[in-house]
Protein backbone atom coordinates (compact mmCIF):
# COMPACT_ATOMS: atom_id res chain seq x y z
CA UNK A 1 0.00 0.00 0.00
CA UNK A 2 3.15 2.47 0.58
CA UNK A 3 4.86 1.53 -1.98
CA UNK A 4 1.65 2.09 -4.08
CA UNK A 5 0.90 5.52 -2.81
CA UNK A 6 4.34 6.41 -3.46
CA UNK A 7 4.24 5.77 -7.09
CA UNK A 8 1.27 7.50 -7.27
CA UNK A 9 2.96 11.16 -5.45
CA UNK A 10 5.95 10.46 -7.62
CA UNK A 11 3.80 10.20 -11.05
CA UNK A 12 1.98 13.06 -9.72
CA UNK A 13 5.09 15.19 -9.32
CA UNK A 14 6.26 13.97 -12.79
CA UNK A 15 3.40 15.36 -14.49
CA UNK A 16 3.14 18.34 -13.08
CA UNK A 17 6.61 18.96 -13.98
CA UNK A 18 5.64 18.23 -17.64
CA UNK A 19 3.25 20.38 -17.57
CA UNK A 20 -0.16 17.50 -17.86
CA UNK A 21 -1.56 18.70 -14.82
CA UNK A 22 -1.84 21.92 -13.33
CA UNK A 23 0.59 23.25 -10.38
CA UNK A 24 -0.64 24.76 -7.58
CA UNK A 25 -1.23 28.33 -7.72
CA UNK A 26 1.30 30.04 -5.77
CA UNK A 27 3.76 32.75 -6.76
CA UNK A 28 7.23 32.80 -5.21
CA UNK A 29 8.55 36.40 -4.23
CA UNK A 30 12.47 37.28 -3.72
CA UNK A 31 14.15 36.12 -0.82
CA UNK A 32 13.08 37.22 2.65
CA UNK A 33 15.35 39.12 5.14
CA UNK A 34 15.14 42.52 6.15
CA UNK A 35 17.95 44.11 4.08
CA UNK A 36 16.12 43.16 1.14
CA UNK A 37 12.82 44.08 1.70
CA UNK A 38 14.22 47.32 2.91
CA UNK A 39 16.64 48.30 0.24
CA UNK A 40 14.05 46.73 -2.53
CA UNK A 41 11.15 49.32 -1.23
CA UNK A 42 13.45 51.98 -0.85
CA UNK A 43 14.32 51.58 -4.45
CA UNK A 44 10.45 50.88 -5.55
CA UNK A 45 9.41 54.60 -4.16
CA UNK A 46 12.24 56.45 -5.17
CA UNK A 47 11.73 54.68 -9.15
CA UNK A 48 8.43 55.71 -8.76
CA UNK A 49 8.59 59.43 -7.64
CA UNK A 50 11.71 59.81 -10.22
CA UNK A 51 9.21 58.41 -13.03
CA UNK A 52 6.39 60.79 -12.07
CA UNK A 53 8.72 63.98 -11.56
CA UNK A 54 9.75 62.85 -15.07
CA UNK A 55 6.64 62.35 -16.50
CA UNK A 56 5.31 65.94 -15.12
CA UNK A 57 8.70 67.35 -16.36
CA UNK A 58 8.16 66.14 -19.64
CA UNK A 59 4.13 67.49 -20.29
CA UNK A 60 5.32 70.82 -18.53
CA UNK A 61 7.92 71.29 -21.26
CA UNK A 62 5.36 70.11 -23.95
CA UNK A 63 2.49 72.24 -22.70
CA UNK A 64 3.81 75.28 -21.47
CA UNK A 65 1.83 74.67 -18.07
CA UNK A 66 4.75 74.82 -15.45
CA UNK A 67 4.72 74.36 -12.67
CA UNK A 68 1.59 72.70 -12.32
CA UNK A 69 1.67 69.32 -14.24
CA UNK A 70 4.73 69.13 -12.25
CA UNK A 71 3.39 69.32 -8.92
CA UNK A 72 0.04 66.72 -10.00
CA UNK A 73 2.55 64.24 -11.29
CA UNK A 74 4.74 64.55 -8.20
CA UNK A 75 2.15 63.48 -5.97
CA UNK A 76 0.68 60.76 -8.25
CA UNK A 77 4.23 59.61 -7.79
CA UNK A 78 4.24 59.54 -4.84
CA UNK A 79 0.95 57.60 -4.77
CA UNK A 80 2.38 54.58 -7.39
CA UNK A 81 5.67 54.49 -4.73
CA UNK A 82 3.28 53.49 -1.98
CA UNK A 83 1.63 50.86 -4.44
CA UNK A 84 4.38 49.45 -5.25
CA UNK A 85 5.84 48.74 -1.41
CA UNK A 86 2.42 47.70 -1.23
CA UNK A 87 2.26 44.93 -4.38
CA UNK A 88 5.51 44.22 -2.62
CA UNK A 89 4.23 42.41 -0.14
CA UNK A 90 0.50 41.81 -1.41
CA UNK A 91 0.83 40.63 -4.96
CA UNK A 92 -2.07 40.53 -7.42
CA UNK A 93 -3.91 38.38 -6.68
CA UNK A 94 -4.01 35.96 -9.78
CA UNK A 95 -6.70 32.84 -10.66
CA UNK A 96 -4.01 30.76 -11.59
CA UNK A 97 -6.60 27.70 -12.20
CA UNK A 98 -9.54 28.92 -14.88
CA UNK B 1 46.24 54.34 -9.67
CA UNK B 2 44.95 54.06 -5.76
CA UNK B 3 47.22 56.26 -3.46
CA UNK B 4 47.92 58.93 -5.65
CA UNK B 5 49.15 62.23 -3.73
CA UNK B 6 47.24 60.16 -0.61
CA UNK B 7 44.05 60.74 -1.76
CA UNK B 8 40.98 57.88 -2.26
CA UNK B 9 40.09 57.58 -5.60
CA UNK B 10 37.42 55.16 -6.22
CA UNK B 11 35.35 56.21 -9.36
CA UNK B 12 38.35 55.95 -12.01
CA UNK B 13 37.64 52.39 -12.36
CA UNK B 14 34.27 52.85 -13.82
CA UNK B 15 36.09 55.01 -16.43
CA UNK B 16 36.19 53.70 -20.02
CA UNK B 17 38.97 53.24 -22.53
CA UNK B 18 39.52 52.16 -25.98
CA UNK B 19 40.92 49.10 -26.35
CA UNK B 20 42.03 46.70 -28.93
CA UNK B 21 44.42 49.74 -30.69
CA UNK B 22 44.03 51.66 -33.49
CA UNK B 23 40.66 49.51 -34.41
CA UNK B 24 39.29 50.40 -30.81
CA UNK B 25 40.07 54.10 -31.35
CA UNK B 26 38.44 54.27 -34.44
CA UNK B 27 34.82 52.80 -33.24
CA UNK B 28 35.37 54.08 -29.83
CA UNK B 29 35.83 49.87 -28.54
CA UNK B 30 36.17 50.42 -24.77
CA UNK B 31 36.54 47.37 -22.19
CA UNK B 32 33.25 47.15 -21.23
CA UNK B 33 32.17 46.11 -25.05
CA UNK B 34 35.13 43.58 -24.73
CA UNK B 35 33.68 41.88 -21.44
CA UNK B 36 30.07 41.31 -23.09
CA UNK B 37 31.56 39.80 -25.83
CA UNK B 38 33.65 37.89 -23.52
CA UNK B 39 30.75 37.30 -21.32
CA UNK B 40 28.17 36.12 -24.30
CA UNK B 41 31.56 34.11 -25.72
CA UNK B 42 31.29 32.60 -22.59
CA UNK B 43 27.94 31.45 -21.67
CA UNK B 44 27.72 30.37 -25.99
CA UNK B 45 30.71 28.01 -25.52
CA UNK B 46 29.37 27.22 -21.92
CA UNK B 47 25.82 25.83 -23.46
CA UNK B 48 27.64 24.37 -26.73
CA UNK B 49 30.71 22.32 -24.81
CA UNK B 50 26.95 21.14 -22.42
CA UNK B 51 24.66 20.45 -25.04
CA UNK B 52 27.50 18.99 -27.33
CA UNK B 53 29.01 15.91 -24.93
CA UNK B 54 25.55 15.41 -23.35
CA UNK B 55 26.86 12.46 -21.30
CA UNK B 56 25.03 9.90 -19.01
CA UNK B 57 26.99 10.99 -15.78
CA UNK B 58 27.95 14.75 -16.85
CA UNK B 59 31.48 16.14 -15.69
CA UNK B 60 31.96 19.90 -14.04
CA UNK B 61 31.91 21.68 -17.20
CA UNK B 62 28.40 19.98 -17.97
CA UNK B 63 27.18 20.22 -14.53
CA UNK B 64 27.72 23.91 -14.00
CA UNK B 65 25.88 24.11 -17.81
CA UNK B 66 23.03 21.66 -16.71
CA UNK B 67 23.00 23.38 -13.40
CA UNK B 68 22.60 27.01 -14.97
CA UNK B 69 19.92 25.67 -17.36
CA UNK B 70 17.52 24.07 -15.06
CA UNK B 71 17.85 26.83 -12.29
CA UNK B 72 16.51 29.53 -15.07
CA UNK B 73 13.97 26.78 -16.53
CA UNK B 74 12.82 26.20 -12.80
CA UNK B 75 12.37 29.65 -12.25
CA UNK B 76 10.39 30.37 -15.17
CA UNK B 77 8.24 27.41 -14.71
CA UNK B 78 7.53 28.29 -11.07
CA UNK B 79 6.78 32.06 -11.93
CA UNK B 80 4.98 32.41 -14.83
CA UNK B 81 3.57 28.34 -15.31
CA UNK B 82 3.72 25.94 -18.31
CA UNK B 83 2.86 28.82 -20.76
CA UNK B 84 5.84 30.51 -19.69
CA UNK B 85 7.99 27.86 -21.34
CA UNK B 86 8.70 29.59 -24.96
CA UNK B 87 10.07 32.68 -22.78
CA UNK B 88 12.91 30.59 -21.40
CA UNK B 89 15.23 31.91 -23.76
CA UNK B 90 14.91 35.42 -22.87
CA UNK B 91 14.91 35.29 -19.27
CA UNK B 92 18.08 32.67 -19.80
CA UNK B 93 19.84 35.01 -21.98
CA UNK B 94 19.29 37.89 -20.09
CA UNK B 95 20.53 36.08 -17.11
CA UNK B 96 23.64 34.64 -18.14
CA UNK B 97 24.32 37.79 -19.57
CA UNK B 98 24.14 40.06 -15.88
CA UNK B 99 25.36 36.98 -14.09
CA UNK B 100 28.67 36.87 -16.22
CA UNK B 101 28.74 40.89 -16.36
CA UNK B 102 29.20 40.61 -12.04
CA UNK B 103 31.39 38.17 -12.40
CA UNK B 104 33.90 39.17 -15.00
CA UNK B 105 33.85 42.12 -13.06
CA UNK B 106 35.45 40.30 -10.10
CA UNK B 107 38.60 39.14 -12.10
CA UNK B 108 41.51 41.91 -11.02
CA UNK B 109 41.81 44.44 -14.29
CA UNK B 110 38.65 43.46 -15.75
CA UNK B 111 35.63 45.73 -15.69
CA UNK B 112 32.31 45.70 -14.69
CA UNK B 113 29.77 46.54 -17.56
CA UNK B 114 26.75 46.14 -15.26
CA UNK B 115 28.01 49.22 -13.13
CA UNK B 116 26.94 51.55 -15.78
CA UNK B 117 23.39 52.52 -15.67
CA UNK B 118 23.36 53.01 -19.31
CA UNK B 119 23.85 49.40 -19.66
CA UNK B 120 21.71 48.43 -16.98
CA UNK B 121 18.78 50.87 -18.20
CA UNK B 122 19.56 49.15 -21.90
CA UNK B 123 18.26 45.75 -20.17
CA UNK B 124 15.73 46.99 -18.24
CA UNK B 125 13.85 48.45 -21.57
CA UNK B 126 14.66 45.62 -23.54
CA UNK B 127 12.75 43.76 -20.33
CA UNK B 128 9.88 45.86 -20.62
CA UNK B 129 9.49 46.13 -23.95
CA UNK B 130 9.33 42.54 -24.31
CA UNK B 131 7.10 42.10 -21.20
CA UNK B 132 4.71 44.72 -22.71
CA UNK B 133 4.91 43.51 -26.30
CA UNK B 134 4.10 40.01 -25.03
CA UNK B 135 0.90 41.19 -23.50
CA UNK B 136 -0.45 43.12 -26.40
CA UNK B 137 0.14 40.04 -28.15
CA UNK B 138 -1.84 37.70 -25.79
CA UNK B 139 -4.74 40.45 -24.42
CA UNK B 140 -4.62 42.28 -27.46
CA UNK B 141 -6.62 46.04 -26.12
CA UNK B 142 -7.70 44.13 -22.96
CA UNK B 143 -4.43 44.41 -21.95
CA UNK B 144 -5.19 48.35 -21.18
CA UNK B 145 -7.91 46.83 -18.28
CA UNK B 146 -4.53 45.92 -16.44
CA UNK B 147 -4.23 49.89 -15.07
CA UNK B 148 -7.41 49.81 -13.86
CA UNK B 149 -8.30 46.97 -11.48
CA UNK B 150 -11.51 45.29 -11.43
CA UNK B 151 -14.35 46.27 -9.20
CA UNK B 152 -13.00 49.66 -8.13
CA UNK B 153 -15.09 52.69 -7.90
CA UNK B 154 -15.83 54.39 -11.84
CA UNK B 155 -14.93 57.97 -9.93
CA UNK B 156 -11.56 57.08 -8.48
CA UNK B 157 -10.07 56.43 -12.45
CA UNK B 158 -8.69 59.67 -13.16
CA UNK B 159 -6.49 58.74 -10.13
CA UNK B 160 -5.36 55.04 -10.14
CA UNK B 161 -5.30 55.18 -13.75
CA UNK B 162 -2.29 57.57 -13.70
CA UNK B 163 -0.82 56.04 -10.74
CA UNK B 164 -0.78 52.54 -12.01
CA UNK B 165 1.04 53.96 -15.12
CA UNK B 166 3.29 55.32 -13.33
CA UNK B 167 3.69 52.51 -11.45
CA UNK B 168 4.03 50.18 -14.48
CA UNK B 169 7.12 52.48 -16.03
CA UNK B 170 8.82 52.59 -12.78
CA UNK B 171 9.76 49.17 -13.44
CA UNK B 172 12.40 50.29 -15.45
CA UNK B 173 14.09 52.09 -12.77
CA UNK B 174 14.03 50.00 -10.34
CA UNK B 175 14.92 47.09 -12.52
CA UNK B 176 17.79 49.33 -14.06
CA UNK B 177 19.03 51.36 -10.52
CA UNK B 178 18.98 47.97 -8.48
CA UNK B 179 22.00 46.28 -10.71
CA UNK B 180 23.91 49.08 -11.22
CA UNK B 181 23.79 50.74 -7.76
CA UNK B 182 24.81 47.37 -6.37
CA UNK B 183 27.57 46.77 -8.58
CA UNK B 184 28.86 50.47 -8.60
CA UNK B 185 28.73 50.51 -4.26
CA UNK B 186 30.53 47.00 -3.93
CA UNK B 187 33.44 47.81 -6.04
CA UNK B 188 33.96 51.61 -4.95
CA UNK B 189 33.99 49.96 -1.17
CA UNK B 190 36.35 47.18 -2.69
CA UNK B 191 38.42 49.76 -3.54
CA UNK B 192 38.38 52.40 -0.78
CA UNK B 193 38.89 49.24 2.02
CA UNK B 194 42.27 48.54 -0.69
CA UNK B 195 43.41 52.29 -1.01
CA UNK B 196 43.44 51.66 2.98
CA UNK B 197 45.97 49.13 3.09
CA UNK B 198 48.21 51.34 0.53
CA UNK B 199 47.90 54.19 2.53
CA UNK B 200 48.03 52.27 6.04
CA UNK B 201 50.57 50.28 4.82
CA UNK B 202 53.26 53.40 4.49
CA UNK B 203 53.11 53.84 7.91
CA UNK B 204 56.75 52.96 9.31
CA UNK B 205 57.26 50.28 11.64
CA UNK B 206 53.16 49.72 12.72
CA UNK B 207 52.11 49.94 9.03
CA UNK B 208 51.83 46.49 8.08
CA UNK B 209 50.30 45.58 11.56
CA UNK B 210 47.56 48.78 11.11
CA UNK B 211 46.98 47.61 7.33
CA UNK B 212 45.99 43.85 8.61
CA UNK B 213 42.94 45.53 9.07
CA UNK B 214 41.53 46.90 6.31
CA UNK B 215 42.85 43.79 4.42
CA UNK B 216 41.07 41.49 6.58
CA UNK B 217 37.83 43.38 5.53
CA UNK B 218 38.70 43.49 1.95
CA UNK B 219 38.75 39.65 2.17
CA UNK B 220 35.28 39.72 3.52
CA UNK B 221 34.05 41.95 1.09
CA UNK B 222 35.54 39.66 -1.97
CA UNK B 223 33.21 36.81 -0.95
CA UNK B 224 30.57 39.62 -0.12
CA UNK B 225 30.77 40.74 -3.61
CA UNK B 226 30.28 37.36 -5.09
CA UNK B 227 27.68 36.69 -3.24
CA UNK B 228 25.85 39.98 -4.73
CA UNK B 229 27.18 39.08 -8.23
CA UNK B 230 24.75 36.04 -8.17
CA UNK B 231 22.07 37.38 -5.96
CA UNK B 232 21.23 40.36 -8.30
CA UNK B 233 21.86 38.10 -11.09
CA UNK B 234 19.25 36.21 -9.89
CA UNK B 235 16.95 39.31 -8.80
CA UNK B 236 17.08 40.28 -12.24
CA UNK B 237 15.96 37.20 -13.96
CA UNK B 238 13.07 36.34 -11.14
CA UNK B 239 11.98 39.97 -11.46
CA UNK B 240 11.66 39.14 -15.67
CA UNK B 241 9.38 36.19 -15.16
CA UNK B 242 7.22 38.12 -12.51
CA UNK B 243 6.86 40.27 -15.35
CA UNK B 244 6.32 37.78 -17.48
CA UNK B 245 3.87 36.42 -15.53
CA UNK B 246 1.88 39.60 -14.93
CA UNK B 247 1.84 40.05 -18.96
CA UNK B 248 0.62 36.17 -19.52
CA UNK B 249 -2.31 36.24 -17.19
CA UNK B 250 -2.97 40.23 -16.57
CA UNK B 251 -5.19 39.84 -13.50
Amino acid sequence: MNERSDFEDRLRQARTRQGLDKRPAGRGSLPPGPWGIGLRAGVEVVSALVVGIGFGFVLDRWLGTWPWLFLVFFVLGSASGVLNVYRLFNPRKTPRAN
Amino acid sequence: MAAEGKTIDALSQFELSPVLGVFGDAVSFSQSNLMMLVAVLITFLLMKLTADRGELVPGRLQALGEASYSFIAGMVRDQVGDEGKKYFPFVFSIFMFVLLGNLLGMVPYSFTFTSHIMVTLTLAIVVFLVVTCVALAIHGMHFFTYFFPEGAPKWLAPIIIPVEIISYFSRVVSLSVRLFANMVAGHVMLKVFATFVVLLGGLGAIGPFVAAMPLAVNVVLVGFEFLVAFLQAYVFAILTSIYLHDAVHLH
